[in-house]
């Protein structure tokens, strides 16, 4: 893989800020969040129903849904240029060509009167302005890049047709078709069985290589990250909490949050007694605590979590931590 | 283990077909997909069996079968000795209090124009010899209580409640009538982690408190281990492997357990281990393929493997020497292979 002459930096998120304006009042979904991806790398965005991981991706992607929610602050670099103060057709431009997105529900996300062919074949036509045979010629060859069984035949097929696990390959087939620069995937094989999460995993790092292309991972399992992320941000309550390369957030988190979270897991390998549990539940976003969103939880909460909220302090280079004890986090192990 | 306590739910060669119909008045059976095909197990007082596979493998259909909301085409339920397989009226009834159950979705498994008093206290409507009328608002407090909510919540509806505040109340519903057994149907999958472990915690607990046997249907092989004492791994109808979370989780020897436990992500980056990638997908239940059903997905497979079916028995290679390989595991090929990766400083 030689160097282009393409900065290192693909996707440079500063402060991105995301609300949504409902009955019940104004729902603070992103609140500030900064991230950045460069090609080849693997970012995992961790966390649970809630914690803003998702709407911080369709605010990249352009697909927020709007109303209700709209993008009140912040800059989305890709390459430099920010995506937020684009055109819509420019935009339109860049997604799917540069940037691409893998969704959880694959059977929701095809269009279901559409041969799958067809759909991956648009692709070509609407960006490339390919003939609609060469076009699926091409739907072809992706389909078996992806190791779909008999490509040729199935290329006629409709996405009911398929396993969860071809569909999803299906899903991949269709993000990886005009060769992004990124691609990002949210929850990409929660919907499917673990052998099958398996093969759908390795095929994605493998392509990943091979394009050296950068992935931001959207997920709420602890394992899948350990297994194929470089880097891990780790959201909650619309914030970044912990940012960290992955080996070094395992072997010692610097959050509260975090900690309890691989506390909380049951573990494969041996049978644990009681486990832990963090207490309480997570904030409701129209009203999320002063200070540190986490402290009604925290088993380490004094005064200053209630009034002040904590920044991103750099715990190490590469590492950082929003929380006022990082440092007695850090040290506990 | 608690291995020697008496067998209150047996279970042998239970067999459920769906079949598969052509035509609409006259409508003729072409097939069956076969959900469940032939499972024996048992289940002790005070233990945790714990029942993993993938979707499709049947597992589900085996705990509807057990609380009778689906009929057997065959086979046999005993509970405490007596066969339910076939009872009805009066008779079910008095069964059916003893054998609860707690769904995967609490979103859907709860009616929302009931309130959570109505929804915990309407069991006591079908079984009014557990609690009087005038006393029923008093029990439902004291199971809020027991689940970990707030009494004073009984007025509310289930959608003022989170995911794992809505598993409670479909845990208290199941405790209503002081069952003996509690079919537990995915109940954590649908919740988040840090809530998860909540709710499992809350699961040992009542356990210990009620003197409860669980029978605990999940695909995710940590919890399961985490909460049973034995292990049923099912494939496609039929049972692979059954033992104790030893010598399921350490010691495997069937080559789908093998295969499924190494796929399992563990969440520590330091911990990698070889990954047995099976190719394809499940074949379809309606034709399930001859001999094993692992086959056409299995490494090891020899001729032998289409024409006979492996029983579920103890390999009669590892009987001799004893040990955890030692276990009940459906392969005429079982060998032993550690696949759960072993972390090592932490």
């Amino acid at each position: 893989m030689t160097a282009d002459e393409q900065p290192a930096t693909l996707l440079d998120v500063r402060d991105l800020h995301v609300e949504f304006r409902t009955r019940d009042g104004v729902a603070k979904a992103v609140g500030g969040v900064s991230y950045t991806v460069e090609a080849g790398q693997t970012l995992a965005v961790l966390g649970e129903s809630g914690s803003g991981k998702s709407v911080t991706a369709q605010a990249v992607m352009g697909i927020l849904d709007s109303p209700p929610g709209f993008v009140t602050g912040g800059e989305v670099l890709f390459r430099g240029r920010d995506l937020l103060r684009m055109g819509e057709e420019q935009r339109r431009r860049v997604r799917g060509a540069e940037l691409a997105m893998i969704f959880q529900d694959a059977l929701s996300s095809l269009n279901p009167v559409m041969t799958v062919g067809a759909q991956l074949g648009e692709m070509f036509e609407v960006h490339q302005g390919m003939s609609r045979k060469d076009a699926r010629a091409r739907a072809v060859q992706l389909m078996e890049r992806v190791r779909i069984p008999a490509a040729a035949d199935r290329v006629r097929d409709y996405p009911h047709q398929f396993s969860g696990g071809m569909r999803q390959r299906i899903m991949i087939a269709m993000a990886l078709a005009l060769e992004p620069d990124l691609i990002i995937a949210d929850e990409p094989t929660t919907a499917l069985d673990v052998t099958v999460q398996a093969q759908v995993m390795d095929l994605l790092a493998e392509l990943q290589r091979e394009f050296n292309m950068g992935l931001i991972l959207i997920t709420h399992d602890l394992g899948v990250v350990a297994d194929v992320a470089d880097k891990i941000a780790v959201m909650y309550a619309g914030r970044i909490v912990e940012t960290a390369p992955v080996h070094d957030l395992y072997a010692a988190p610097a959050h509260p949050y975090t900690r309890g979270l691989l506390a909380s897991i049951p573990r494969l390998d041996r049978k644990g007694r009681e486990l832990y549990a963090i207490k309480g539940l997570p904030p409701n976003l129209t009203d999320i605590p002063s200070g540190c969103p986490f402290n009604p939880r925290c088993p380490r909460a004094r005064d200053i979590c209630r009034t002040d909220r904590p920044p991103l302090f750099t715990v190490a280079p590469g590492r950082a931590s929003a929380c006022h004890f990082w440092k007695e986090t850090l040290d506990e192990g | 283990m608690r291995a020697d306590g008496e067998a209150l739910l047996e279970v042998r060669d239970l067999v459920k077909h769906y079949p598969l119909t052509r035509g609409i008045l006259f409508k003729k059976q072409t097939g069956a997909v076969h959900a469940v095909d032939g499972v024996s197990f048992e289940l002790r007082r005070g233990e945790t069996l714990g029942i993993v596979g993938e979707s499709g493998c049947g597992k589900s259909t085996v705990a509807k079968m057990l609380v009778h909301l689906e009929r057997p085409t065959a086979g046999h339920i005993r509970y405490k000795g007596e066969d339910i397989t076939r009872l009805s009226g009066r008779a079910l009834k008095a069964v059916r209090r003893n054998i609860q159950m707690v769904f995967q979705d609490p979103y859907t498994s709860l009616n929302p124009r009931m309130t959570v008093g109505d929804i915990i206290g309407e069991p006591f409507d079908i079984h009014p010899e557990v609690a009087p009328k005038g006393d029923r608002r008093r029990k439902v407090r004291e199971l809020l209580d027991v689940v970990g909510l707030n009494p004073e919540y009984i007025n509310r509806y289930p959608h003022q409640f989170s995911g794992g505040q809505r598993q409670r109340i479909g845990i208290a519903r199941g405790l209503a009538l002081n069952p003996e057994i509690i079919i537990c149907d995915e109940p954590v999958s649908a919740l988040d982690v840090s809530v998860q472990a909540q709710v499992v915690n809350l699961l040992a607990r009542l356990q210990q408190q009620f003197e409860l046997s669980y029978v605990f249907i999940a695909h995710d092989l940590s919890v399961v281990r985490h909460i049973s004492d034995r292990v049923a791994v099912m494939y496609l109808g039929k049972l692979a492997e059954v033992g104790t979370d030893v010598q399921i989780y350490d010691h495997p020897t069937h080559p789908y357990t093998q295969a499924l436990l190494s796929a399992v992500p563990v969440p520590d980056p330091r911990a990698r281990s070889e990954r047995i990638l099976l190719a394809g997908d499940v074949p379809s239940p309606a034709h399930p393929p001859s001999g094993c059903r692992f086959r056409t997905r299995c490494w090891k497979a020899q001729p032998k493997c289409t024409a006979e079916v492996p029983p579920l028995e103890i390999p009669e290679w590892f009987r001799e020497p004893g040990g955890p390989a030692a276990h009940v595991s459906a392969c005429h090929f079982a060998e032993e292979r550690s696949v759960v990766p072993n972390e090592t400083g932490a």
